[in-house]
């Protein structure tokens, strides 16, 4: 049987689901397909939902949304050896702020969104794999799923990070190891109570937490923690090339890290219920997708939709907006009855118009930055180095903290580079 | 069988929770079947697959049919993802407590209502009762030929073929049609669901529920006061409790200390 509809989306994560929401809100006919047993099942992140789409996509969201905790504390903390500097901000958020962050759990929070598509009339069909494009003369014409093919005018690949269907036709070159990252996390049971007070949070508030330094082993990449209502998101990024070249495996990485004082000190008591990797693609607009084709648009993570900055993480709130954008090109088109990469050019106006291409050319230069090793092993020791130095009295003779400092750097970096390091950050941040 | 028509293949199935996923009700101290994991009977979705093989070489209908709670629909819309046309299920409160024989009575009237079968496929025996009875009897009551535990079928020229598991061996049954094949179990692979599969089933209108008043069974032959058999426990295996001791330490420093326990016990000899 020859299956027809106007929109066919690959994977029903938050690009996905968002695509097909908002492509059977303009009338199409849509067959959100996704491979996992419900949507969400094959997601993991930290992490942290920048909510501001929901606002225009979904204007009732909060009413039953699978929100964790409102992020209200954000930390960035350096470890070395067994000390720890952290810089806290605090600032309440309400669910109809604008700005509002949540923390989240990916199968809970992916299947409600998958089920809002379903009720605007998507049609979403779970446990299968699309296995190919259906391509007819380089055009894309729908997709081919097992002993399947559905037609399609036009056809959003939303499947997310390892992009094969992406890579094989031709949109995304191969995934090299420079340009992804291995996330691992674990979720660790704890009493809400008990976040709340080791946290200092109030009942729906929560922390997230960035740990640069030791968490990584001096590996280029960094630790996290978000507080959920009854459990706590532990867990690493850690460059893939990096793994690669010193040896190292990544569940070593992530015992040193969750051993750490500061850390243990958080979890104490806690039960692991789950233990969870996903692979990050690092680059942004580096990835070099082409999310534009004939009869296809890529949106999501499988577009490289992600800004790692070292103080934000982003995926969820662009993939999002990406699917968004994705609905609003497919309808422009439809006006002009061409589906054609040129019927689809406005994909790109309305990325930007959500300012989805405007900061992830902000933050393009961040990548590259955040390739310097120093950053990740050196630095951390140094202020961790002078910080022990500063706030120790122990009746030997004190320096001021301008000696300390160069005391400290003394052998271990030049003050160029260094200032040169500082400077390069502030242009890429 | 119709001349040239499509065949009629009618697949018996049950749904039972999966087995490795098996939790006991403290309580009734029997097995419990609603809010766990279920599954397509394994044995169950072997004659399923070679319904479908049949219908991947001439033109048939398959029929999947169970009886028991509206939670089986779950098990009902997998059929009609993996390739069946349509479902029938036999659900009724008055059912509940049956044992094989109501249930092969039940399942028999079912069948007869929905008439012009050829063939009638089920699976050995179910994993969470392990009877085999229900195909045996089903065949009896409809009075037709039966071929039990079957790896193999074919139909060649109108009759079905079939390679069965004797004590010692195998033995090759030839039957016409109508008859009952009961299925072993892993003898073959299901396939897995199709995307159009699970469209059709999206699309809705493939699954029917009948009550016994539908069917028109007699509430007098069915349900827990007219079974012969009763569960009356569930024993669950309880593992021997563990020492769990945990060494700490540096990697070195705790097979150390494991070692010396290892040799104290007497477990390993130093």
């Amino acid at each position: 049987m020859a299956e027809r509809f106007d929109a066919v989306v690959v994977g029903a994560g938050p690009a996905g689901s968002a695509a097909a929401l908002a492509l059977a809100r303009e009338k199409f006919s849509v067959l959100l397909v996704e491979r996992g047993r419900a949507a969400g099942a094959k997601n993991m992140f930290g992490g942290r939902v920048y909510a501001w789409p929901l606002f225009d996509l979904l204007p009732e969201w909060e009413k039953d949304c699978p929100v964790e905790r409102f992020v209200t504390k954000e930390s960035l903390v350096f470890l070395s050896g067994g000390a720890s500097l952290s810089i806290q901000f605090e600032s309440p958020r309400a669910s109809t702020d604008r700005a509002s962050s949540f923390t989240a759990l990916r199968p809970r929070f992916d299947e409600w969104l998958a089920k809002k598509a379903e009720a605007a009339g998507a049609m979403l069909i779970t446990g299968i794999r699309v296995d190919e494009l259906l391509r007819e003369g380089g055009r894309v014409r729908g997709v081919v799923a097992g002993p399947d093919r559905i037609q399609a005018d036009l056809v959003v690949v939303a499947e997310g990070a390892m992009g094969p269907l992406a890579q094989k036709a031709g949109l995304l070159p191969d995934l090299k190891p420079e340009s992804v990252s291995v996330g691992v996390k674990e979720t660790v049971e704890l009493p809400a109570a008990t976040i709340q007070e080791r946290f200092n949070v109030g009942e729906k508030e929560g922390a997230a937490v960035v740990y640069a330094g030791d968490a990584s082993m001096g590996l280029r990449g960094g630790g996290f923690l978000y507080t959920n209502k009854a459990s706590v998101s532990l867990g690493l990024v850690v460059s893939a090339e990096d793994l690669a070249r010193k040896k190292v495996e990544v569940q070593e990485v992530m015992e040193r890290f969750r051993l750490h004082p500061s850390v243990q000190r958080l979890i104490k008591g806690g039960k692991v219920s789950e233990y969870s990797a996903h692979l990050v693609p690092e680059l942004g607009l580096g990835m070099k997708a082409r999310y534009v084709g004939d009869g296809v648009l890529l949106a999501g993570d499988a577009a490289g939709f992600l800004i790692n900055n070292g103080y934000t993480f982003r995926g969820v709130d662009l993939a999002i907006a990406s699917g968004i954008a994705a609905a609003r090109a497919a309808v422009d088109a439809r006006v002009r009855g061409d589906f054609s990469a040129r019927g689809l050019a406005s994909y790109e106006r309305h990325l930007r118009a959500l300012n989805v291409l405007t900061d992830l050319e902000t933050f393009r230069a961040t990548g590259g930055y955040l390739k310097n090793e120093r950053l990740f092993a050196l630095y951390p020791k140094l202020l961790l180095g002078i910080t022990e130095k500063v706030y120790t009295v122990d009746g030997s003779g004190k320096e001021k903290i301008s000696e300390i400092v160069l005391d400290e750097m003394k052998g271990k970096a030049p003050l160029l580079k260094m200032l040169k390091d500082l400077l390069d950050g502030a242009r890429s941040m | 069988m119709p001349a040239g028509g499509p065949l009629r293949i009618l697949v018996c199935i049950k749904q039972v929770p999966k087995a490795q996923e098996l939790q006991v009700d403290p309580k009734t101290q029997t097995l419990k079947r609603v809010g766990v994991p279920s599954e397509i009977n394994p044995p169950d979705a072997n004659a399923l697959e070679f319904a479908l093989r049949i219908k991947d070489r001439m033109p048939a209908e398959i029929v999947v049919l169970s009886m028991g709670p509206t939670s089986f629909d779950e098990s009902l819309e997998r059929s009609i993802g993996m390739g069946a046309d349509r479902a029938v299920l036999l659900t009724d409160r008055i059912l509940g407590g049956s044992d094989t024989v109501p249930t092969a009575h039940a399942l028999s009237e079912t069948i007869k209502k929905i008439g012009g079968y050829d063939l009638i496929l089920c699976g050995e025996e179910t994993t969470d009762a392990s009877t085999g009875h229900v195909g045996p009897g089903i065949a009896g009551h409809l009075d037709i030929p039966q071929i039990t535990y079957i790896s193999e079928l074919d139909i060649v020229d109108g009759k079905v073929r079939a390679r069965r598991t004797a004590e010692d061996g195998s033995e090759w049954w030839e039957a016409a049609m109508p008859c009952l094949v009961t299925v072993n179990f892993g003898c073959n692979k299901p396939r897995a669901p199709t995307l159009s599969g699970k469209i059709r089933v999206k699309r809705g209108g493939v699954i029917v529920h009948w009550s016994c008043a539908d069917v028109g069974i007699d509430p007098n032959k069915v349900g827990l006061k007219n079974s012969p058999t009763i569960v009356a426990k569930v024993d669950t295996v309880h593992l021997p409790p563990r020492a769990r001791k945990l060494f700490h330490g540096e990697p070195w420093e705790a097979v150390a200390q494991l070692l010396k326990a290892l040799v104290k016990d007497g477990v390993i000899r130093p």
